[in-house]
């Protein structure tokens, strides 16, 4: 298949295998969202729709006092207000929501605060209102007596015996047993060990250790958060909402509210961006709350400084890495220590990050020691493979130190070193076939690691496009002088598999509607719709993919851990398989004629004596033959298709401001099997920007106080158009053997390496080690400035 | 609360009267009273592009706009680029080109685009790139978003 803009260190296993596979479709939603028809969850307009509003904390650790609403229920046009005393007491049930578990209580006070508030912007109470300025003014004259508590904002301050308690009642635990008696911000506790690391260390050739330090950082989608809801006079609930789960949030809202799940409607909008953060649930419940007492629906959607201030960005963390070596470069041991922030209440990605950190390697010896800590910031959520990129960028550099220090180059060491099928991980999996050395070698053949450093646009710019007086805008901040250098790195993410559910109709003009329940985030729709075409031997345009609400169709997970285009084409495809069979029925109907004698091959079934029947042909019969022919699936998928991603980037370092330009990147990835290749591409290219902003800008600054201090995408600098060069993408076909397509999951990889890249390309550039994300210009200048002096 | 003004402007070459409050912006009434929802909102504070529609032929964030500024105005919004019921080039590339995974940015870049090429039918790379970073998208990279509005370009000028 001819995917790569550079050809594959490995020819594609599926080249030429597939009719559908592999090519790329207009996606069958794509018109709608490009003329604005398409309805996101901010667009559902119902008659009597009320404006909802959020009254939050303005400190970042108090306890409330009291709540007095009086003033804003008289305030004229407010139809409702709500505070957590509306909601049923949670209890001590845990649920588990795709990507982690939650303890219902914690959800609970998160939706709405309890009886104390534990990071500014924590949600306090709410008012529904004629129109959303009536809301907003009404909120104001909410009455909270706050009793302001110390802050605690650092995770290894949040762990001393002497730091400020966010939850009284919190006992440390590991593996599910409750190991401390004391008040604790220490939630949970990880070990992973395998062989004699303590030994190996004394034995190595060469040991490095370093110890790092990451920043909070935002999913960043561009979609605020909404929920509209609607309680019916008969006691029934629908919510519109934008979710990557709309069974998790009906099973959310339905713990949090005491109501049957069955009296929940939930329908899926379609949504703008997620990358894990559009799993919990924050306005459904309220929305909800407010509706019931109102008698109307109640629509709130967040502002900017809510998503960044009150959802769930991902943790910042303290990493330790030990790796030892021989002098030949084979690894012998690794020694890690994490402690990642959980934010106001349990569950950081913690156990992932722990999974992930040595996961690209064989390490015959290792140690994995990982810590969940409350801190006085918004509860962390999952972000495109939790955990891992921390991770990755802490084991990545001291591995590049550690190649440097043995005099081997870092290409050569993975490739001696990669994991590969029966390499045990340190959590206890032992991997199938998988393709790590592939993309390393997909890298190591690239015409991008071959070339002179920085052949972009940036290198070369083209001064003038032929329009006449346009200067070069970049000019501004790259000379010929300024040092330049290339860096690698690789990383991990293992896919959840959970479960997908399918129906899937027979026409009688030929065509198939296909209905499931994974939201659609990013064009699965559209790779759904080719897995049943292929499956059917049909045309993809032949198939109407829907994506329905919790009464369409059957239980599925949420789109999330990479899972959708995997576990839920799983579903498609047996659902596929099941039409196929009934065809098959069909035609030995018609033809009279024994059903083991008629076959399904290319579109068309096949019976003794040369008979054939298109699937057209047959489909038009189906309502004059006999039953209407459908099919629904469920299913629960594997959890395990892993998948490794290589990066190679050149950058340029402006030695007097620290800031860092990307000249040129390329992604090398193991796919299993591209379904769409254009969408596999965008997965890789997006994955990359978002983990080169993690690297270079992004952050949440605090103030001691705990308020954050850049809230607005003014000052939480995403990467834009003008920070970046194309991205470059090598597809590594290495089919997964769970699937029968051998699809593996592609959408977290790339957020993993490329801290890791970056900051390898800045040692090769000005000779520093960066130890701290994001490696903005000032910490960036620093590091120059330090090395110079030494 | 203010008394309500009618403002009388042109949108998608339409003459549309409306009632607003001094406060209202322009993208809270296009999407809350005249229903247009095809112009999102991401930000509302002018920083991610998302509502970029075009007002007297210039792309304006429309959450930075007040509603009683438009008497007169002529607004272009992404409900008026498909014309007669077919896609507009631009809209068509990006489909053709993947250039968009969530989809909510999109109308803000592809009125983004129309500015652009209107301005400049033969940008390079690097105009693309800086005149298009006022809009910001979270699931490309861009990349294909670039490459799709080259592709509109390079077509534009095939035709011509």
């Amino acid at each position: 298949m001819a995917i790569a803009e550079q050809a594959p260190a490995k020819q594609a296993a599926t080249n030429g295998s597939y009719k559908v596979i592999g090519t790329r479709p207009v996606r069958p939603d794509g018109a709608d969202k490009v003329t604005g028809r398409a309805k996101y969850g901010a667009d559902v307009r119902l008659t009597g729709l009320l404006a909802g509003f959020i009254l939050r904390s303005p400190h970042a650790h108090a306890r409330i006092k009291s709540i007095d609403t009086s003033a804003a229920e008289a305030f004229p046009g407010v139809q409702a207000v709500t505070t957590h005393s509306d909601m049923p007491p949670a209890g001590d049930r845990v649920a588990q929501l795709g990507e982690g578990a939650v303890i219902m209580s914690h959800l609970s006070a998160n939706v709405l605060a309890d009886k104390k508030v534990l990071y500014k912007g924590h949600a306090v109470a709410a008012v529904a209102a004629d129109n959303i300025h009536i809301a907003q003014e009404a909120a104001q004259l909410i009455k909270v007596d706050y009793e302001p508590l110390p802050p605690v904002l650092d995770v290894r301050e949040a762990m001393l015996d002497d730091a400020p308690v966010l939850i009284d009642d919190l006992r440390t635990e590991e593996f599910g047993e409750t190991i401390g008696d004391k008040p604790t911000n220490i939630a949970t506790r990880f070990l992973f060990e395998q062989g004699d690391p303590e030994a190996a260390f004394q034995d190595a050739a060469v040991v490095v250790e370093r110890e790092f330090k990451t920043a909070t950082v935002h999913q960043g989608y561009i979609e605020p958060h909404t929920a509209t809801a609607v309680w019916h006079e008969d006691g029934k609930l629908t919510v519109y909402t934008s979710t990557q789960g709309s069974f998790s949030v009906r099973q959310q809202v339905a713990e949090l509210l005491g109501l049957p799940m069955t009296n929940i409607k939930v329908v899926p909008m379609e949504i703008g961006g997620g990358f894990g953060g559009k799993i919990s649930v924050y306005l459904q419940p309220v929305a909800a709350l407010l509706s019931r007492k109102a008698g109307q629906p109640v629509s709130i959607t967040m502002d900017r400084m809510d998503v960044l201030e009150a959802t769930g960005p991902t943790p910042a963390s303290y990493i330790r890495v030990k790796l030892a070596a021989d002098k030949e470069g084979k690894l012998l041991a690794g020694d890690a220590y994490l402690a990642y922030e959980a934010g106001a209440f349990p569950g950081s990605p913690i156990a992932p990050g722990c999974m992930c950190i040595f996961s690209c390697y064989d390490f015959p010896n290792a140690r994995v020691e990982g810590y969940d800590v409350c801190v006085n910031k918004p509860r962390t959520n999952a972000y495109r493979a939790p955990g891992a990129t921390q991770a990755c960028f802490a084991v990545e550099a001291v591995l590049d130190e550690l190649c440097e220090q043995l005099g081997i180059c870092s290409t050569e060491f993975r490739l001696k070193n990669a994991a590969k099928e029966g390499t045990r991980r340190v959590d206890g999996v032992v991997y199938p076939l998988v393709g790590m050395v592939d993309t390393v070698e997909a890298i190591k053949n690239s015409e991008h690691y071959n070339s002179e450093i920085g052949t972009s646009m940036w290198a070369t710019p083209q001064a003038d496009a032929g329009n006449g007086d346009s200067p070069s805008p970049v000019s501004h901040f790259l000379s010929p002088n300024n040092p330049r250098g290339r860096g690698i790195a690789t990383g991990f993410w293992f896919n959840a598999g959970l479960k997908s559910s399918a129906a899937v109709t027979v026409n009688g003009d030929g065509k198939v509607t296909l209905i499931e329940g994974s939201t659609d985030i990013g064009g699965s729709r559209a790779s759904l719709a080719m897995q049943l075409a292929e499956t059917l031997g049909i045309s993809v345009d032949d198939v109407n993919p829907m994506v329905a609400d919790t009464d369409g169709v059957g239980y599925t997970d949420v789109t999330g851990g990479s899972r959708v285009t995997f576990a839920t084409g799983l579903a498609v495809h047996e659902a596929g398989l099941k039409i196929r069979d009934q065809l098959c029925d069909r035609a030995a109907s018609i033809w009279e004629c024994d059903a083991t004698d008629v076959t399904y091959q290319d579109g068309a079934v096949h019976g003794p004596g040369g008979k054939q029947m298109s699937f057209a042909e047959l489909a038009a019969q189906i309502n004059q033959t006999g039953d209407p022919v459908t099919a629904c699936t469920s299913i629960t998928a594997p959890a395990a298709t892993n998948a490794f991603g290589t990066h190679c980037v050149d950058v340029e370092v402006d030695p007097d401001t620290g800031k860092v330009t990307i000249l040129r990147y390329t992604v090398a990835q193991d796919a299993g099997t591209a379904i769409h290749p254009s969408y596999v591409e965008g997965q890789m290219q997006g994955g990359a920007v978002q983990g080169i902003g993690w690297a270079l800008n992004e952050e949440y600054v605090y103030g001691e106080d705990g308020v954050m201090q850049n809230n607005g995408f003014l000052d939480y600098r995403m990467p834009t158009t003008f920070d970046l060069p194309m991205i470059e993408t090598i597809i590594v076909e290495v089919p997964n053997p769970d699937h029968p397509y051998g699809v593996r999951g592609v959408g977290e990889v790339p957020i993993c390496p490329p801290p890791a890249a970056i900051n390898a390309a800045l040692h090769d550039a000005v000779g520093i080690r960066m130890t701290e994300l994001p490696m903005s210009p000032p910490r960036v200048l620093k590091a120059i400035l330090e090395n110079r002096t030494k | 609360m203010s008394k309500q003004r009618v403002v009388t402007c042109s949108i998608n070459g339409h003459e549309e009267s409306f009632l607003c409050r001094p406060r209202q912006t322009l993208l809270e009434v296009l999407r809350d009273v005249l229903d247009l929802t095809g112009t999102k909102e991401g930000c509302s504070n002018g920083n991610c592009g998302a509502c970029t529609i075009l007002l007297d032929g210039r792309p304006v964030d429309s959450c930075l706009v007040l509603a009683v500024e438009c008497e007169g105005a002529e607004i272009e919004t992404i409900e008026g680029v498909a014309a007669h019921g077919q896609l507009a080039p631009v809209q068509q590339a990006f489909l053709e080109g993947a250039a968009l995974q969530c989809g909510i940015c999109t109308p803000g870049f592809i009125m983004s685009t129309k500015a652009l090429l209107r301005e400049n039918p033969h940008p390079s790379e690097e105009q693309i790139r800086f005149y298009l970073a006022g809009n910001l998208c979270r699931c490309t990279g861009y990349d294909k978003i670039v490459r799709a509005v080259q592709a509109t370009a390079e077509q534009a000028a095939a035709e011509n």
